[in-house]
């Protein structure tokens, strides 16, 4: 894939190669933060002085179905050796699903200092570079949160029945069979499944992995347009919601939106499918 | 091993299942080899998992895994599970295993895609035993 600063982004600071990492991953100031799908994989092995954010256990209020509040944040942040001037370069697996969806939190917190590793975990690993086992040792840092701030990248349920109202623009990020309600999840797994399949109104359905390269780094600008606004009619004025099932995959199509292609009212609406899915009377299409 | 997991927190969880994923031992070839035969991979594992059951003399199963993706360390660590805690008992006991298990084995949190794929495992596990019983 060619060089960062090549492919046309709108924000190419917010993505960093490998190579910058390798170089830069202990710099004062920097902090390397893997987030993963797998619980496994950080503790298997991990980029030298990386430590780990975990999407359920550090990301999410452990009782309601919500993130952690301002408090939270600061501690998890104070815990991992990030300070408010921290630099966070976020990598993982699955093509960065769990990085995005950490840096779209970050966002709710004013953490806006935050990038991507472009080619996550996978292409670290492709590289035959370095991992390794040992924690890092992190001195505790300071850290003062603001209050969480919802309005501005996070959509709610209302957000998007107002939104279908004046026929706003939707992603919906899932696979054409959830999209087309063909595939609901295993019964087996009712926490995240939903009782009813389709897509809410509206949505255009791409996705998210038309964004990615097969070695897991984001397509350049020109190929991203050609998908967004080629295909799926966006333009960068456009107020833009986007779902999945519960917010993950939907945070890598945000990024892309937002800090790759330059939209600048992109909103990820987590509760996504299993909310819409499951709750009485919305409005749904096949 | 449920018991032994129930107590541990989530750190010590990940590192008691990494330490079995390091135990893992791929499908000996007299068993197959490569390319392995699709009617054995696991359905909806993205770790491209593959299962055999070998029939034993005194009537039990030994199961053998393959995890073919390099990043499958849960698939792995769930292999060595199954194979311990499977191979070797009653066929019946096998066959009413509930995939929904990898949920006290890897965590309440483990994701919805994780945790298909490793229910995956163990359903087409306990689905040899219940082809077993059938035939029997």
């Amino acid at each position: 894939m060619s060089d960062i600063n090549s492919r046309g982004y709108a924000n190419a600071d917010a993505l960093v190669s490998t190579d910058w990492v390798a170089k830069h991953g202990n710099d004062d100031g920097v902090r390397i933060v893997e987030s993963n799908e797998d619980p496994l994989l950080y503790p298997s092995g991990h980029i030298p002085g990386a430590v780990e954010i975990d999407w359920a256990a550090d990301l999410n209020d452990q009782l309601r179905r919500d993130y952690l509040d301002r408090d939270g944040f600061a501690s998890l942040m104070s815990s991992k050796g990030i300070s408010n001037d921290t630099t966070v370069v976020l990598y993982g697996d699955r093509s960065n699903w769990w990085a995005c969806y950490a840096l779209w939190i970050f966002q709710l917190f004013g953490h806006t200092n935050a990038k991507i590793m472009d080619g996550g975990r996978l292409k670290w690993e492709a590289e035959g570079r370095e991992l390794t086992r040992e924690a890092p040792n992190v001195a505790a840092a300071s850290y003062n949160a603001p209050e969480r701030d919802d309005s501005v990248v996070r959509a709610f349920r209302d957000d998007v029945l107002t939104h279908i109202g004046i026929s706003g623009q939707m992603i919906d990020v899932r696979s054409p069979e959830e999209y087309s309600g063909e595939r609901l999840h295993m019964p087996d797994f009712p926490n995240e499944g939903a009782l009813r399949g389709g897509h809410i109104p509206g949505a255009a359905n791409v996705p998210w992995a038309t964004a990615a390269n097969e070695d897991g780094t984001f397509k350049d600008a020109s190929a991203l347009r050609d998908i967004y606004e080629g295909n799926a009619g966006l333009d960068s004025d456009d107020d833009v919601i986007v779902y999945c099932r519960i917010g993950e995959r939907s945070s890598h199509t945000w990024f892309v939106l937002t800090n790759l292609l330059g939209y600048g009212n992109v909103k990820n609406y987590d509760g996504s499918w299993t909310e819409w899915g499951n709750s009485v009377g919305v409005p749904i299409e096949k | 091993m449920l018991e032994e997991l129930d107590g541990l927190d989530r750190v010590e969880r990940a590192q008691y299942l990494l330490e079995l994923s390091d135990e893992f031992s791929e499908v000996p070839e007299v068993i197959a080899t490569r390319p392995f035969p699709e009617n054995r991979r696991v359905p909806k594992c993205e770790s491209e998992a593959f299962v055999w059951a070998q029939d034993q003399d005194d009537g039990t199963l030994k199961f053998h895994y393959a995890v073919e993706n390099p990043l499958g360390i849960s698939a792995r660590a769930m292999g060595v599970i199954l194979d311990e805690t499977l191979s070797g008992q009653p066929v019946d006991q096998v066959a009413s295993v509930p995939p929904d298990i990898v949920h006290r084995i890897f965590g309440r949190q483990l994701s919805m895609g994780k945790g298909e794929g490793l229910a995956a495992m163990v359903e087409y596990s306990t689905y040899e035993a219940r082809r077993r019983l059938q035939s029997r």
